[in-house]
């Protein structure tokens, strides 16, 4: 037994692996993370992967990364700037050390940084000696020579040997801020179970970083403890919002007494939906590979005509392609979810950083009056919560509803207590089967048409893209009717808005001198700057819209109650034109597209400029 | 409730629409052919589903009496699997044109072909776009004079039958919009499992008349149709004395005379369906050289889409508690 230094405690905590894409950052990260959800605490994680599928080794766009944010209080996001920066390579380092706080640690593997690497990630000198890290507090180690020498008498090759760096690393960040290790001898033992050597090898070079971290005396780092956060107890996993999304729309399913038919086409960021639903045929899920994005939206409202809901996916340019489909679904009327997971655009923009610039196309993109229902998911755990409410509107009021995520969203993860099974809902979506005074487009009080599926004797019809008659279901290119038309389907969906929670502040006082509006991912982001700033004593409140369409029937009286609104969005400003055009209010723009989410000080900053401007 | 069980004629498959195709267009015969097969299928009405894409031929659903879904452009394909994954015991038929099929639609109709869905895809060819007004389509000839291309289109043709042995089509048939046979070709179309592709020669009265009238002609067309059936050899002519031989040495066909330079019948080829290179002979012979090859040209069933899909189910319904609780979990107390 060493003894055990003297553990300094903090609150909160920013850690960000770093190595090249075969240094195993994304699963050590993970294992990390599985340990501090154990550890009680509260996190946010972040995976940011490069582009390149297989980058060549040790160049600065091989580099992948992976974020945790973790505490004794509520986290929100994956953190601003980092504490820790573990960089296993000089890419590495290059790539992420202006996210690095000033005074930060950086943990640097010694033994990568050679001439040949060096030149690779593009330094003429080691930064390490150089004076670049000078900012920075530097624990340089030689991470593979001791990973070697850990794994040395399992006779393993060089290459299997040198494998296990990202243990080592594990190992000493565990040690560093006192994760158990347990969760993490099962997951080796269970993912090496065919293979014994590396299991033994990967487990011994975890143990002995740790060993490492207890023995050796590491300038100015002695080992931080980090106090559980509070929370409600229960049953937790950690959720992305990939899989709050798939989850969600399996159990809005199944309360709407239907099956899903998923059909996607693969595109960054959306693919991962449709990667996690197909592997749940069991739970009432098919899935469909199509072979283009049109063909995608076009299975999905083939099923929802037969009578399950159907399903598409994709991204800004996949949407694009759906566009004249999503439209077909609108005429007819047919339920249908879209999942908008936006990325930085325009065209093929930067497919895997985050942008939500595709929100005014979510609403209008389509040729025609062709309103629909659009909702945006917030966090991880809320796509779950959301993917539901959409399959509640989408069933009960026969229209396609589109679902916006993003690219950080859904790779993006958090503890989630799970939902207990009697808690789920239950809203079973009618099928029409009375013959009597049937026709396809007759509404009932809500201005609902019957979801009449094929199959069901009697109630034969024909629908389509033409314009229908109000009081048939016949093609009309009758003037009046079309007016009556037009109404019926915008009336429809204005409707919903009596079936929604009303609006309400998230944080801060109900009226005051500014509220900070948002929507979608940067939920985290805003509620932290908004609580950053009311510390300091502004007056300040948050308000986060999950529904854009319809807006809640409050929301109007909610933000008039403020002298200032500041919508802040990853776009040139698309929700706040909308809310100035429909409210007649001078709401101001915070408005920031640089492919991340938006920077918390960043935001205050601005808080603290409208609030003086007001003065 | 029209009961599934009473007995169906055609004329139970009529709308209520008035039809509203140009006097005299070749749809019209096909309409009542469909509506005519419709009744021996042993099908409860309420299972028939008609879908179409853009174009004069995709108004048909909306002459039916069946459930029926008028599309958009091309991507009638891409509905109709969507309806065959969600209720695989639905009856679909797909009514298409050339335009819509081979020119917006064509990724769709490729791999609906190539996943073997089980339906049937009527496709309308009469070779000219007709609701727009008479551009010319991916099937016109080259050199077919038309406001877009008035000077003779400089295109050269898309083969349907090609196209669908190429996206690997377990069923293609031809025929033509006002034969007798289309009835029984509808109900082989009907018969196989898996997707059935039947082109039917369209006459456009208004665009395009007479473009197939070297096959079509009364008076001809003995000497230029050839109706195939499996397992009997491939004669044609009024006479029924001209037959298809393969060429000595070389893998293409030619019309000989049975009884002339010592052609017997033994030397005729036999038609069998389940051969894909004597199926590309016969679906590349165009008039006036060859005679049109008619009937079911090829069919070889292969499982289809939807019966692998549902077989991958692998149990019943687990709850979603397990569901829920995949992957790591812990208790907070
Ligand atoms: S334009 Fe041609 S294809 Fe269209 S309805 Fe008239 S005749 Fe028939």
């Amino acid at each position: 037994m060493t003894t055990q230094k003297q553990r300094e405690t903090v609150e909160t905590v920013v850690i960000r692996f770093a190595g090249d894409s075969g240094d195993g950052m994304q699963l050590t990260g993970n294992q990390f993370t599985v340990s501090t959800a154990l550890s009680g605490n509260d996190l946010a994680t972040f995976p940011d992967y490069p582009a390149e599928i297989r980058a060549p080794v040790g160049t600065t766009f091989g580099v992948s990364s992976f974020q945790i944010h973790f505490g004794s209080h509520d986290i929100l996001t994956p953190g601003d700037s980092v504490d820790v920066l573990v960089a296993m390579n000089p890419a590495a380092l290059k790539v992420n050390l202006d996210t690095l706080k000033v005074g930060g640690l950086i943990v640097a593997d010694a033994d990568s940084f050679t001439d040949r690497n060096l030149s690779k990630a593009g330094y003429d000198s080691n930064p390490l000696v150089d004076g670049t890290v000078a900012p920075y507090q530097l624990l340089e180690l030689e991470v593979s020579r001791f990973t070697l020498e850990a794994v040395a008498e399992l006779k393993l090759s060089k290459k299997d040997g040198l494998r296990c760096k990202n243990f080592w690393t594990l190992g000493l960040l565990m040690w560093m801020f006192d994760r158990p290790r347990d969760p993490v001898h099962e997951w080796i033992n269970k993912k090496f179970a065919k293979r014994e050597d590396l299991a033994r090898a990967n487990t011994a070079a975890l143990n002995a970083g740790h060993i490492y971290g207890e023995t050796a005396e590491l300038s100015g780092v002695t080992g931080y403890s980090v106090a559980p956060a509070e929370v409600a107890p229960g049953t937790y996993k950690t959720i992305t919002g990939t899989e709050g999304l798939a989850q969600g729309l399996v159990v809005g399913a199944r309360a709407a007494e239907t099956e899903v038919v998923f059909a996607s086409y693969p595109i960054t960021p959306a693919s991962p939906v449709l990667h996690y639903l197909a592997d749940l045929k069991e739970y009432g899920v098919m899935t469909f590979q199509a072979e283009d994005e049109i063909a995608a939206a076009c299975v999905a409202i083939g099923a929802s005509f037969a009578g399950k809901l159907g399903i598409t996916s994709s991204s800004g340019p996949g949407i694009a392609l759906k566009g004249e489909a999503i439209g077909l679904a609108v005429s007819t009327e047919l339920p249908m979810i879209i999942i908008n997971a936006q990325r930085a655009g325009p065209s093929t923009g930067m497919p895997t950083k985050a942008e939500q610039a595709d929100l005014l196309q979510a609403l209008h993109g389509r040729n025609g009056e062709s309103p629909i229902a659009v909702l945006a998911a917030a966090t991880p755990s809320d796509s779950f919560e959301v993917a539901i409410e959409a399959v509640r509107i989408a069933t009960h009021y026969m229209t396609p509803v589109m679902l916006m995520t993003d690219s950080y969203l859904v790779n993006a993860a958090e503890p989630w207590l799970l939902p207990n099974a009697d808690d789920l809902p239950s809203f079973p979506a009618p099928k029409a089967t009375e013959t009597e005074g049937f026709h396809p487009f007759k509404r009932d009080e809500r201005g609902v048409r019957p979801w009449a599926v094929p199959g069901t004797p009697g109630l034969e019809h024909r629908i389509g893209g033409l314009e229908k008659g109000f009081d048939s279901g016949n093609i009309s290119y009758d003037p009046t009717n079309h007016q009556q038309m037009t109404d019926a389907r915008a009336a429809k969906i204005e409707a919903i808005a009596d079936d929604i929670p009303k609006q309400t502040v998230d944080s801060g006082p109900q009226t005051g001198k500014l509220v900070v509006v948002g929507w979608g991912s940067t939920h985290g982001s805003i509620k932290t700057a908004v609580a950053r700033a009311q510390e300091e004593g502004l007056e300040v409140s948050h308000v986060h819209i999950r529904y854009l369409s319809p807006l809640p029937r409050n929301l109007e009286a909610v933000l008039k109650g403020f002298d200032k609104v500041l919508v802040s969005e990853m776009n040139s400003g698309q929700l706040l034109s909308m809310l100035r055009a429909r409210y007649l209010i001078p709401a101001v723009g915070h408005n920031r597209v640089t492919g991340q989410l938006i920077r918390v000080d960043d935001l205050v900053n601005q808080i603290r400029n409208v609030l003086e401007e007001t003065k | 409730m029209t009961g599934s069980t009473v007995e169906l004629k055609a004329k139970d498959f009529a709308s209520d629409q008035e039809v509203r195709w140009c006097p005299g267009c070749g749809d019209y015969a096909i309409l009542k052919a469909v509506q005519r097969t419709l009744p021996g299928l042993g099908v409860p009405k309420e299972n028939f589903v008609f879908v179409s894409g853009i174009g004069c031929s995709s108004r048909f659903p909306y002459y039916m009496s069946t459930y029926g879904f008028h599309t958009i452009h091309g991507r009638g394909p891409a509905i109709a699997t969507g309806v065959k994954v969600a209720n695989p015991e639905l009856d679909v038929w797909l009514i298409t044109g050339d335009g819509d099929a081979l020119s917006i639609g064509g990724n769709h109709l490729i791999h609906l072909l190539r996943r073997n869905v089980n339906l049937q895809v009527l496709l309308f060819n009469n070779e000219i776009y007709g609701l727009t007004k008479g551009q010319y389509s991916p099937t016109s000839k080259r050199g077919t004079r038309s406001p877009t291309s008035p000077r003779g289109s400089v295109e050269h043709p898309l083969s349907a039958g090609w196209l669908a042995m190429g996206a690997g089509a377990h069923f293609v048939a031809r025929s033509i919009d006002t034969a007798k046979e289309l009835t029984t070709v509808l109900t082989r179309a009907h018969e196989h499992k898996g997707t059935s592709l039947v082109e039917i020669l369209q006459n456009c009265i208004v665009f395009n008349d007479g473009v197939f009238e070297a096959v079509t002609d009364r008076a001809t067309a003995a000497d230029r149709q050839i109706h195939v059936e499996h397992g009997k050899p491939l004669v044609f002519g009024k006479e029924k004395n001209l037959g298809l031989k393969l060429k000595a040495g070389s893998l293409t066909v030619e019309v000989v005379t049975i009884g002339g330079n010592g052609i017997t019948t033994d030397d005729i080829m036999v038609h069998n369906e389940k051969d894909k290179v004597l199926a590309a002979l016969l679906l590349g012979m165009e008039a006036p050289e060859f005679p049109v090859a008619l009937g079911v040209i090829y069919c070889d069933p292969a499982p289809t889409y939807e019966q692998m899909l549902y077989e991958q189910v692998r149990e019943e319904s687990p709850t979603l508690d397990s569901l829920l609780n995949r992957g790591q979990t812990w208790e907070v107390v």
